[in-house]
């Protein structure tokens, strides 16, 4: 909402200068977005006379002006073949900035004379597009007049109007804020009944009145239309509206002045003598028309609107022809022009909410719909026609009908109990009753001592405009943020002490740790969207219709992610793009399984795209087993049970790579984690080079530690054998299609109690090892307990590893 | 000199010369067995001591065995004495060049918008807030309706909201929520006063341009008691800016705004000067809009079950990628999401960085 500090003194008596009003606002809640000052760039800029010219000594088109300047006589050297002895213009000092030149002067000779100043042109001043030689002023203008005010330049303010406060998108409404702040005083306008001259040919019907409940028009006749007065233009263009003709910015200044939207139609072109207010209409459905056909309207933008019966209709012609949409636009149809001598006035009340409905739905928005919409004051009805009526006739002569008013309208908010002590309970401000009651008084709240014996000690009324208070807590903010903001007390909350233990749950401490241990092994932590595209989703066993968002930001971000991983990849191929092929990657993050609060999981996804450059020394470590140390690590770090974790591999889900994937899981209900190479067809279809590894822990599948009830932190006696572990090793030969892990698994299982670890030093196809085996040579680590092994006891715990080791298909390698 | 010292003198100077021609630990070890071994030569003289007469004994013992002793001794010593040659030689062979790079090793890091978040929950963790989390996708009722807004309200478009598709068959739109108030709702559906929470995570609005993202994140709090005023509000959102920032305080100001669930609302801001082309808060004439807060809406508190005659508070929320931005002086919002490995590099955290009140927040 924008407003020039001309127009708000119209409401509001005040000597405060322009930034003090827009800090004033600011710190009452109409937070300033902008003042634009041009009088502050014309200040340098006075009326000056010149008294001589004569020619150049050293120029045939340049003269050497003496001028009379607020500065006392001054010579200055002119270019404009206008400067003549007599003339009155415009006076720029040295030191001054030319805002169409973009210069400052300085002083310094033109061809040998020194110029003490500049006369200058409107459009040096950017007060005009083009001139003709500087600028020619009335001689009777006296010199030393400031610029600013002679071409009414003067500071414009515009600030957010929040959505409570539609009073606030007219100027009274801004002026009387200003008023109850102590900026100054408001002028109080009242506004006076003009009699009809006869009735108003025109009738009014309202048939929807829960969309226009009450609607008031008059006709005025004889009017003569035409461009408006030029105070009335500058009054509008300042706030970068346009002057259309008298009728119509009649309706415009109101609507700015006190938030008050206001219609026009010319009578000539209104068909029958019966305004209907209704809803939009379908025609009967009809074999041809299946559903029946909905109105039209081609509104004063020109453009043609599909009117439904959710929106708000002013037809003529007994109720037939839209003529307009109720609150937002008129018709084309009957318009206003220069030829326009009789007029229907209306001033109406629309429903805010279909109001709105209506802009959204027809993407149509104007100053009458951006009020009704917020909420325009009903008590303003007749008023606003009254001074409507005042104003035309000032402007267009004519002669008014009695107002025909249909309907009534809404009720004014009610009164309620109000305790003034409730402001510092709320505020923590301590304010003095009075003072309380002044602030309100001065927002046109009444207030009223409520009967003895009351609990409560007031009776508030709240103002017509204020339909957005309803309760004590408003009025706390209406006094606060008069009194001001800046004397809230500084409190600090009461002392809890300092917390027994963290504040975090465990499933957050978690997510903490996750986070900094994979950074710690050389992952980046990347925050990707919660969306991706459907058949991305898809491709990653998501995609459901109901995790579709209705309204995307782009088409290809159009569905909640199943899995963080796709995000991942497709990172991992940009930064491929750019030239940084080798990158790791995690993101700690939701993935939303269906539409309801417990379907959404929390992910760890980890991906490495490995890509290491070349190296002296050769390749490093295995990029797969790498990563499947760092899954099983962090999960080590957030507490996973990983000793019993089983790792199945062939039941991956079809995103990962079938032969190089597989699961950690806690039975196969709860899978904990996947892991494992990327399937080449979905980084294809993600525009990723293969290989990409990656983990994906659900840690909702993560069992949380059991913390038994009285537990302490305490840790128990550490395992600190005194014995030396002794290590033996074996081969066994195993088919290919037999795991590593299970006969790993199998020969730990051989003595649980001396067998302290099972490692896999060599896998050996080859000589020796029959064609579809292998050869995995384990080196086991023997804790002994009690006392040294014999030898006897040593044979015997071999036999019982290579009778394990049978079971799942190892035989000793001979 | 009795005629038996001449022999030994002989003997000890051939073995003194052989022991220092040696230039061999091996060669050493030739001498040692020759003079010192079973069958050498000055061990062949303390095996004869046994057969000499008592005198003889007497005489020639000491000699023998000071001839012995100063052999050893030289021999010992021309050992160590090549071996650490040898050590020095083979040291000298084993050479490498460490101006050779090492493997390289990835650099890890946390983001930007992470770390902060944990700043944020260390400073009010100490303050007694506790964390609170809630679903990204809501519904109606806890994103707006619990929150004072209105059914079709103007506000409600303010929000720009996500909804994702109607039901088949209930016709309900679920939405994305545009703040993390649904949080606050919850907890007080599920708790009862006194409550103090912060509640972290995803919002999602539909706006997407320099300083808008379609996704982005916030911190909310909420304090909920019997006597929590707007002064309460002040301090605890000044010490959490003044914490938040590593400053001694803030030259801050609350501005009268509006949002529906909150009465009054404030707007905070903080003194600043942008006029360097960086950001320097306390100073200048200019204002830093950081965070929205208020008392909460007495409707909001009747919606959660809350009696707002006996209970009040404030809440309040921000924009965490935002002050991140603000504090680490990061320009652009959009890179935030777009995991550029250069920008993670450069913006990114180390792990070890976790905020504690001994080091500090980062």
């Amino acid at each position: 909402m924008k407003f020039t500090l001309s127009w708000l003194k119209d409401h509001l008596e005040t000597d405060a200068e322009v930034h003090a009003i827009a800090e004033a606002m600011t710190m009452a809640g109409l937070e300033v977005e902008h003042v634009a000052d041009p009088a502050a760039a014309l200040a340098p800029f006075t009326v000056a006379k010149i008294v001589s010219a004569t020619r150049h000594p050293n120029a045939d088109r340049l003269q050497v002006c003496q001028v009379e300047t607020i500065d006392g006589m001054k010579e200055i050297v002119c270019g404009a073949p206008n400067a003549r002895a007599g003339l009155t213009t415009i006076y720029a000092p040295i030191g001054a900035y030319v805002p169409g030149l973009g210069v400052t002067l300085v002083e310094k000779p033109v061809r040998g004379v020194v110029s003490n100043g500049m006369l200058c042109s409107a459009s040096e001043l950017n007060l005009s597009d083009e001139s003709d030689g500087i600028q020619e002023l009335p001689p009777e203008i006296p010199v030393g007049t400031p610029v600013a005010k002679l071409f009414g330049a003067e500071p414009v303010i515009d600030f957010e109007v929040t959505p409570n406060r539609p009073d606030w998108l007219g100027v009274a409404g801004i002026a009387r804020d200003l008023a109850a702040a102590g900026v100054g005083t408001l002028k109080h306008y009242d506004v006076a009944t003009v009699r009809g001259a006869f009735p108003s040919p025109i009738s009014v019907r309202l048939d929807s009145p829960e969309m226009c409940p009450v609607f008031a028009g008059r006709v005025i006749r004889g009017v003569q239309n035409g461009p408006s007065p030029a105070w009335l233009q500058t009054r509008l263009t300042a706030i970068g509206l346009r002057s259309i003709n008298r009728l119509v910015d009649v309706t415009n200044l109101i609507a700015y002045d006190r938030a008050r939207p206001l219609h026009v139609y010319d009578m000539a072109r209104l068909v029958g003598s019966g305004i209907v207010v209704r809803a939009g209409q379908i025609s009967a459905a009809t074999p041809s028309q299946e559903g029946g056909e909905h109105e039209h309207l081609i509104a004063l933008d020109g453009k043609t609107y599909t009117v439904d019966p959710t929106m708000c209709v002013v037809a003529d012609a007994g109720g037939e022809r839209p003529i307009g949409l109720g609150g937002v636009m008129g018709g084309e149809s009957t318009g206003c022009s220069d030829e326009t001598t009789d007029v229907f006035l209306e001033s109406a009340w629309f429903d805010p909410i279909v109001t709105a409905q209506t802009g959204r739905t027809l993407t149509i928005s104007s100053d009458a719909q951006y009020r009704f919409a917020r909420g325009v004051d009903p008590a303003s009805v007749v008023p606003g026609i009254e001074l409507a009526t005042r104003l035309i006739l000032d402007l267009c002569g004519g002669e008014p009908s009695e107002i025909v008013l249909a309907g009534e309208h809404p009720a004014n908010p009610l009164p309620f109990a109000f305790d003034p002590a409730y402001v510092k309970q709320l505020s923590g401000m301590d304010l003095a009753d009075d003072r309380i009651g002044t602030i309100l008084g001065q927002l046109g709240f009444l207030v009223t001592a409520a009967p003895v014996g009351s609990a409560q000690p007031w009776i508030v009324t709240p103002p017509s405009w204020r339909r957005d208070v309803e309760g004590k807590a408003d009025l706390v903010e209406e006094v606060a943020r008069i009194h001001g903001f800046q004397h809230l007390p500084n409190i600090p909350l009461p002392d809890q002490g300092a917390p027994s233990k963290g504040v975090l749950n465990p499933r957050q401490a978690r997510v903490r740790i996750a986070r900094r241990a994979l950074a710690a092994m050389g992952y980046a932590e990347a925050v990707t969207w919660s969306f991706t595209k459907q058949d991305i989703a898809a491709l990653f066993g998501g995609g459901d219709e109901r995790l579709l968002v209705d309204n995307p930001i782009a088409s290809d971000l159009d569905c909640m992610r199943p899995s963080a991983l796709p995000n991942l990849i497709q990172a991992a191929a940009r930064n491929a793009a750019r030239g940084h092929g080798d990158v790791a990657l995690f993101e700690i993050g939701p993935i939303y399984l269906g539409d309801q609060p417990n379907d959404q999981r929390t992910v760890i996804a980890g991906l490495i795209s490995p890509r290491a450059a070349r190296h002296w020394a050769g390749s490093g470590d295995d990029a797969l087993f790498a990563l499947k140390a760092d899954l099983m690590a962090v999960l080590d770090a957030v507490g996973a049970p990983t000793a019993s974790l089983q790792l199945a591999q062939g039941s991956n889900r079809d995103w990962w790579h079938p032969g190089r994937s597989a699961r950690l899981q806690l039975g196969p209900k709860t899978v904990v984690a996947e892991f494992g190479a990327v399937h080449p067809r979905v980084l294809k279809a993600l525009d990723a080079d293969g290989p990409i590894l990656a983990f994906e822990i659900v840690l909702d599948a993560v069992p949380e530690p059991r913390s038994k009830a009285g537990a302490t932190k305490a840790r128990g006696n550490a395992d600190l054998p005194n014995l030396m572990p002794l290590t033996r090793d074996f081969a066994f030969v195993v088919e290919d299609d037999k795991a590593a892990g299970d006969l790993v698994r199998a020969v730990q299982g051989a003595d649980k109690a001396l067998i302290a670890e099972v490692r896999v030093f060599d896998v050996y196809r080859g000589a020796g090892v029959p064609e579809g085996s292998r050869s995995v040579a384990l080196e086991v680590v023997v804790q002994p307990r009690e006392a040294t092994l014999t030898e006897v006891e040593i044979e015997a715990l071999s036999s019982r590893i290579v009778t394990a080791a049978a079971k799942v298909g190892g035989t000793l390698r001979s | 000199m009795p005629d038996s010292a001449a022999p030994l003198a002989v003997l000890e100077l051939e073995l003194i010369n052989a022991i220092g021609s040696a230039t061999t630990v091996a060669e050493v070890e030739a001498v040692r067995v020759a003079a010192l071994g079973k069958t050498g030569t000055i061990s062949g003289l303390l095996k004869g001591m046994g057969a000499l007469s008592p005198d003889a004994r007497r005489e020639q013992g000491p000699m023998i065995n000071g001839l012995r002793d100063r052999v050893s001794a030289a021999l010992a010593g021309k050992k160590a004495e090549l071996e650490a040659a040898e050590l020095d030689a083979r040291l000298k062979s084993e050479h490498i060049d460490l101006t050779l790079p090492a493997r390289p090793r990835r650099k890890g890091g946390v983001h930007p918008t992470m770390q902060v978040m944990d700043e944020m929950i260390a400073l009010f963790a100490e303050m007694g807030f506790a964390v609170a989390e809630g679903p990204d996708i809501e519904d109606d009722f806890h994103n707006f309706t619990a929150l004072n807004f209105p059914p079709k309200h103007p506000a409600r478009e303010m929000h720009d909201t996500f909804f994702l598709k109607p039901d088949p068959e209930t016709g309900e739109r679920k939405v994305l929520r545009t703040h993390t108030s649904p949080v606050q709702v919850r907890t007080m559906m599920s708790q009862t006063p006194p409550i103090r929470i912060i509640a972290p995570g995803r919002t999602f609005r539909k706006d997407s341009d320099a300083t808008h993202t379609p996704m982005f994140h916030q911190i909310e709090g909420l304090v909920i008691g019997k006597d929590i005023h707007m002064g309460h509000l002040k301090t605890t959102l000044e010490t959490f800016v003044a914490r938040f920032f590593e400053l001694d305080g803030v030259d801050a100001r609350f501005r009268p705004h509006h949002f529906p669930f909150t009465e009054p609302s404030a707007e905070m801001d903080i003194r600043c000067d942008r006029s360097g082309g960086k950001l320097v808060l306390n100073e200048g004439d200019d204002w830093l809009e950081i965070l929205g807060c208020g008392m909460v809406h007495p409707n909001v508190l009747r919606s959660c079950g809350i009696d707002p005659d006996e209970w009040q508070g404030f809440a309040f929320g921000m924009g965490v990628d935002r002050m991140a931005m603000l504090k680490y002086g990061v320009p652009d919002l959009r890179p935030m999401f777009e995991a550029d490995i250069r920008w993670l590099a450069h913006y990114g955290f180390s792990a070890f960085a976790a905020p504690n009140p001994a080091s500090g927040l980062s």
